[in-house]
């Protein structure tokens, strides 16, 4: 038991942001995270070729001091292509997530708050949702309406909203047993206010890091959308969709067409998971 | 004294924490001779249970021994090899937790746990069920084979504990280690299990160590009794020198806090300890106990005292002449005033039940209670675990539906069994302090905003109004204002319960229910919220249902007493005759099982068996089950009826109150002598 | 345990019927025309209709799910769009398939998963545990088309150890068919083995951190017998569960793999479906897929239930 100490607030803060930047994981990751999120605002005017200008004399070149990481089958530069690669998915994944996040987390404190019929209806569709992967669900729904970004934000953030629904809906069941939820009703306060105003800012730790966490599968949903042809349409430079359209080349000996889209998908999800993994480790100290 | 069985050597333990290590345990030594019974008491943090697992060398893994040694039965712990240590574990020390529910494998079942024992000593494997057979018959279990059988989950708490010490005591220990075995058990199993360990300790040679935060625990089971505060052993020597005449400044003071031999709220406030404990980890540069110490000068502060014999005992202070006149922490004559008898009636409860699930699955918890409350009393729910007490405290305040049938009534009004269909003002009568001040407080708003919005809703204060009234509340319940900024997180234990205090006073409430308020504090912080709960009763004339399994506390606060067995009233009544008897056997049963400093307790009353769940109550009398004066078939038949022993005290038994006032008395040895449990001091929860 | 099993199977049955009505509605109420969907915009509106009766699809909602979940159920799954014939065959065959690539998946990965789980958890903070763990996150997130390319220039264009196309040769025998599916398992096996590895990580370091271990520890046991006996049994229940629940994604994932390593299963059945905008052949496959999850989840559930004693006492409640 420890003696009251006006900063002690002040140390509370500073040592979740200490345990944060002492975890090698987090730092490592929130550097390839803002090194993306830069390119995604600034790439266009960083990069030495217009990553959609053809060059077909020049098709297939292997890396060289002129084209860095070579070029593609139209003769395109395939490090500029790279570089502003992660502007679209960049902005899909992200609004997919913040939807998801959003849709989750009410329908996670309806369900987890008032229990009842409600609760087993959209819990039982959730578990239905989420008996399946989101990229089927997704490739279902977008079959069905046809493909465009915001068909795939929606879409994706739809389908991820059950799971963050699921973890919420657990945070709010243990924390609605609570007495100062009691308390709460003691003063005749209504359920807004009890779910938002009581609740809400208590289980905003494990959002955030399910956020973080369902980023990470929002960029590798988006991905394998567009790897399939049903994500983000040419000419968009995306990653997912060059080595669409050249992996069938890397048996002709032309890695190069596939493999630095494949290291920047790689390293962004791996940079997300660890600022998740960071998250996670700093705040249930 | 002949060679210690296990002796410690200035021994300090730190945890890691970050960059930083925190001492918890500071330079302690102490011996334990063969069969002798050890106590080791102290507050919570204090670094009791540290000590217990640095002798078996199980420390979390940040945690380091930075200074010391311990020996035991000749060996030196800290310097054993891998294979020594285990050999050490398997042979010399055994060890028994505070949670046996934790503390057995959930997925073995108890036959083959125990069997384990004698495979790690190398028994042949068919004679190791016969003799995991023998210690569960040991420690007194009366079907060893079926329990065999079965897993840990499927036996009562304290069932578990008899096989948590049957696994202890399987190879025979020379070092036995019981670390708060009882802590979380009902009174009644307590004083079961303690009394199966005094039974053993004379069939069995072990040392034994014996960690509590209950001094009245230790008194009972210890032959010598070692204080810790902040790490430091402040003072050791026989139990009953140290409970009787205390001689360091921090064991008087804890004594004090404990309300004593009868004392209630009309002979005055009690004895608190001021201040706070250091943190774990902080730097000592003088007597770890200095700022709380009403003897403390400018030695103490500068120089850490040595423990110095004085006569027969230990004692860490600079001047342990001193501490028998402790000044108190209060002025004397501040006597209370006590409720007018004829104060009106305001709340009136009669025929409550609550049934949980339906059909063959109900449950009835609570089976048709009624009571009333007066004005400006206090009316205590005494009961152990599954006795309904709480259930029926959330009726109370509309938190928990009551069944059709039964009624509440506040100012002779009648009141809605839901809080949704209760008016404003019917809602801000009846308020309540949680137990948990973590779980009642939300962790997220500041101490304002958790009074404030309070004064807001239920005294429907605004503006400048709400600010002046929120400086009264904090200063009513002894806040300072540079706590209002702060979040719970960053307060101890006692001011969090101060918060939850204020909140519920924050519309002058007719009726505050306590459930428990104390319970997860230690003794000396106790105290001063028991004082704040009696100063404000006085001066706002609120009344209390207060609810305690902790006698002594209830006893100290009460007016009147119910107790609640399997969500029944067994007994009601005036609080100095259900202390005084004649008792209902239930009643009578808990007020023995209650182990007193300094009571030598004869004849004592023992129930046996299983406390029975409220699915499956026992037919006619639900206590006949248990019922050590059970008089025959009329007890399983048929419910007994109310009778009234005496104006206002009613009691449910088939026998007649002169009867059983009659048998108590020859229990006790005569009708000269009065239960010890009454002039002794009740029983003392540190934590 | 019948009641807990009776509920379970109510539950199965509750999610599969709510499955089954999303499937019907975004496969069929939210493309609108699929008669204009399918024949394109210049098509003749006769035509439409035409194919749109056929298919059945001018009749009332309702009835239209009420007759395709009842065909459903007698294994008739529906007419394809496209060919013009029963789907049932296409989804049994390509269900078959995938099924066997998923078991070579499983067979790798369960073991791997739960012994670098148990070899992170003992060696804790320890630079063998960063190894895992970090390894197994950075696996777990990576796409299967990101990791099958680098699989497939690594083994199959520098090394040439591996096939590159996962189609068999006719009449191979079941070595010769693992011989070719051991490639396109990988990706998988990399994504389930961080989950898998993770989960048994954090279980087992609970179960070390319990008192329960803490008894067993100081009864003086071996260390080996302490994890054999005491830990290892609480720790891998919870797995079993982990492992079940990634079965819907394990056949999810092979969308990207049967796609990109060729083979005839039915993730690229649906991929196909989904590119030709086959709707009967895609709400079957989905459908299937959901059908697997649920059945694999029930055993999983009925096995824990059987190996964990405290749900032979207790009503599950969930």
């Amino acid at each position: 038991m420890t003696d009251v100490d006006a900063s002690h607030r002040q140390r509370r803060i500073h040592e979740v942001f200490a345990a944060l930047f002492v975890s090698g994981s987090f730092v490592t990751g929130m550097t390839i995270v803002l090194f993306w999120a830069l390119c995604t605002v600034l790439g266009r005017h960083l990069v030495p070729y217009d990553p959609l200008a053809d060059d077909i004399l020049n098709a297939l070149a292997p890396p060289s001091a002129e084209h860095w990481f070579g070029t593609d089958q139209l003769g395109r530069d395939i490090f500029s292509r790279v570089i502003v690669g992660s502007r679209d998915i960049l902005t899909v994944a992200p609004l997919a997530t913040i939807l998801a996040t959003g849709v989750g987390t009410v329908l996670g404190l309806l369900t987890g708050y008032f229990r009842g019929v409600v609760d087993d209806v959209v819990s039982r569709f959730n578990e239905a949702m989420m008996a399946m992967p989101s990229v089927i669900v997704a490739l279902l729904a977008i079959v069905a309406l046809g493909t465009s970004e915001t068909t795939v934000i929606i879409v994706i953030g739809l389908s991820f909203a059950p799971v963050i629904a699921r973890t919420v809906r657990s945070t709010v069941l243990a924390e609605r047993e609570l007495d100062y939820i009691a308390a709460a009703k003691l003063r005749h306060e209504n359920s807004m206010h009890i779910m938002f105003v009581e609740i809400l800012p208590n289980i905003l730790p494990p959002i955030l890091v399910e956020f973080t966490v369902r980023l990470g599968y929002a960029i590798f949903a988006v991905a394998t959308l567009s790897f399939i042809g049903f994500g983000l349409q040419p000419p968009s430079p995306d990653w997912g969709l060059s080595i669409s359209t050249n992996y069938s080349m890397i048996s002709g000996g032309y890695w190069w067409a596939v493999v630095f889209d494949a290291l920047a998908i790689a390293s962004l999800v791996i940079g997300i998971n660890l600022v998740a993994d960071g998250l996670q480790g700093a705040l249930n100290d | 004294m002949t060679k210690p069985t296990l002796s410690l050597d200035r021994l300090s333990v730190g945890y890691r924490s970050g960059e930083r290590e925190h001492a918890v345990v500071r330079d302690v030594s102490l011996q334990i001779a063969p069969g002798e019974a050890y106590g080791l008491v102290g507050e919570s943090g204090c670094g009791k249970s540290t000590v217990a697992l640095t002798v078996v060398r199980y420390l979390p893994r940040n945690g380091k021994i930075t200074g010391g040694s311990v020996n035991l039965d000749g060996a030196d712990v800290m310097q054993l090899g891998p294979e020594a240590l285990r050999s050490l574990r398997a042979k010399k020390v055994s060890m028994v937790y505070q949670d046996p529910g934790k503390a057995l494998n959930p997925s073995l079942k108890v036959g083959r746990q125990l069997a384990e024992v004698f495979e790690v000593m190398g028994v042949p494997p068919a004679e190791r069920e016969p003799r995991a057979v023998e210690m569960l018959k040991k420690v007194r279990i009366a079907d060893p084979d079926s329990v065999m059988q079965r897993y840990p989950h499927q036996l009562s708490g304290g069932m578990q504990q008899r096989v948590a010490i049957a696994m202890a005591l399987a190879n025979d220990p020379t070092m036995l280690i019981l670390d708060e075995p009882t802590t979380g058990l009902d009174v009644t199993v307590e004083a079961e299990v303690l009394d199966l360990v005094a039974d053993l300790r004379n069939e069995i040679g072990a040392s034994i160590l014996f960690i509590s935060h209950n001094l009245a625990v230790v008194a009972k089971m210890c032959d010598r009794v070692g204080v810790l505060y902040a790490g430091m052993l402040v003072e050791e020597g026989p139990a009953r020198d140290i409970f009787g005449s205390p001689s360091h400044p921090y064991t008087v003071a804890l004594l004090r806090c404990m309300p004593h031999a009868g004392q209630t709220k009309t002979h005055g406030l009690l004895e608190s300890i001021p201040g706070f404990l250091p943190p774990p980890g902080a730097q000592l540069s003088g007597c770890p106990f200095v700022k709380r110490c009403p003897l403390a000068d400018g030695r103490c502060r500068a120089e850490i005292p040595e423990l110095q014999d004085c006569g027969g005992r230990l004692v860490r202070c600079h001047y342990p002449d001193r501490a028998a006149n402790l000044p108190p922490s209060i002025e004397a004559g501040d006597v209370l005033p006590k409720p007018p008898s004829e104060a009106a009636q305001i709340l009136r409860v009669s025929n409550l039940s609550k049934t949980y699930g339906q059909g063959n699955h109900a449950i009835r918890v609570v089976t048709d209670v009624s009571l009333s409350l007066q004005a400006g009393e206090t009316l205590g729910l005494v009961g152990e675990s599954g006795s309904g007490k709480t259930t029926l405290a959330r009726m109370l305040l509309g938190l928990v539906p009551p069944d059709p049938g039964g009624s509440i009534e506040l100012d002779g009004r009648p009141l809605a069994g839901s809080l949704e269909r209760r008016r404003e003002d019917e809602v801000k009568a009846v308020q309540i302090v949680f137990q948990n001040p973590d779980s009642a407080l939300n962790r997220s708003h500041s101490v304002a905003r958790i009074i404030g919005r309070a004064l807001r809703r239920l005294g429907g204060f605004r503006g400048t109004d709400l600010a002046k009234r929120l400086d009264n509340l904090v200063e009513a319940v002894r806040l300072s204002p540079r706590h209002l900024t702060l979040r719970p997180r960053q307060l101890s234990g006692g001011l969090k319960q101060r918060v939850a205090i204020a909140r519920s006073f924050a519309g002058d409430p007719r009726v505050v229910v306590c459930d428990e308020p104390t319970s997860a504090l230690d003794v000396s912080v106790q105290a001063a919220i028991l004082n704040l709960l009696t100063e404000l009763q006085a001066a706002r004339a609120v009344s209390y249902v207060f609810i305690s399994h902790d006698l002594g506390v209830v006893r100290y606060l009460s007016d009147r007493i119910a107790v609640l067995y399997l969500g029944r009233v067994m007994e009601m009544g005036p609080s100095e005759r259900v202390f005084g008897g004649p008792n209902h056997p239930y009643t009578e049963a808990l007020l023995s099982a209650v182990p007193s400093i300094g009571g030598t307790q004869t004849n004592r009353i023992r129930l046996t068996g299983e406390s029975p769940s409220a699915a499956n109550p026992p037919p006619g009398c639900v206590f006949q089950s248990r019922c050590p004066r059970k008089i025959g078939g009329i007890c399983e038949v048929s419910e007994p009826p109310v009778t009234e022993a005496e104006p206002g005290h009613f009691i449910r038994c088939h026998i007649s109150a002169k009867d059983l006032m009659r048998i108590q008395l020859q229990n006790k040895g005569g009708a000269s002598t009065r239960r010890s449990v009454q002039s002794a001091p009740s029983v003392a929860t540190l934590s | 345990m019948s009641r807990f099993l009776g509920r379970r199977f109510a539950f199965s049955l509750t999610t599969l019927f709510l499955l089954s009505l999303l499937v019907f509605f975004v496969g069929q109420v939210l493309p609108g025309n699929v008669g204009r969907t399918i024949l394109g915009p210049l098509a003749d509106q006769e035509a439409v209709d035409a194919l749109n009766r056929q298919f059945g699809l001018d009749r009332p909602i309702v009835e239209q799910y009420g007759t395709w979940i009842w065909h459903f159920l007698q294994g008739d799954m529906g007419q394809s769009y496209i060919y013009g014939v029963p789907v049932a065959p296409f989804i049994v065959q390509a269900l078959g398939n995938s099924l066997k690539l998923a078991l070579v998946a499983f067979m790798l990965v369960v073991p791997l998963g739960i012994l670098g789980g148990v070899l992170a958890a003992l060696n804790a903070d320890r630079p063998i545990d960063r190894v895992i763990s970090m390894g197994g996150l950075s696996a777990t997130v990576m796409p299967e088309f990101v990791s099958g390319v680098v699989l497939i220039m690594i083994f199959g264009v520098w090394l040439r150890w591996l096939p590159i196309s996962a189609a068999w040769p006719e009449g191979a025998g079941p070595l010769t068919q693992l011989y070719y599916v051991i490639l396109p398992a990988i990706p998988l096996v990399l994504v389930l083995f961080g989950y898998i590895a993770r989960m048994t990580r954090a279980s087992m370091i609970e179960a070390l951190d319990s008192d329960y271990t803490r008894t067993a520890v100081l009864k003086g046991l071996t260390w080996r017998r302490v994890i054999w006996r005491h830990v290892l049994r609480n720790a891998l229940l919870p797995t079993i569960t982990v492992i079940a629940s990634q079965t819907g994604y394990l056949i999810g994932g092979l969308i990207v793999v049967e796609t990109l390593f060729r083979y005839q299963g039915i993730g690229s059945l649906i991929f196909r479906a989904a590119k030709a905008k086959d709707f009967a052949m895609l709400e079957a496959g989905v459908l299937i897929i959901g059908i697997t999850y649920a059945v694999a989840t029930l055993l999983a559930d009925i096995l824990y239930s059987i190996l964990n004693p405290r749900i032979q006492m207790e009503t599950a409640n969930d």
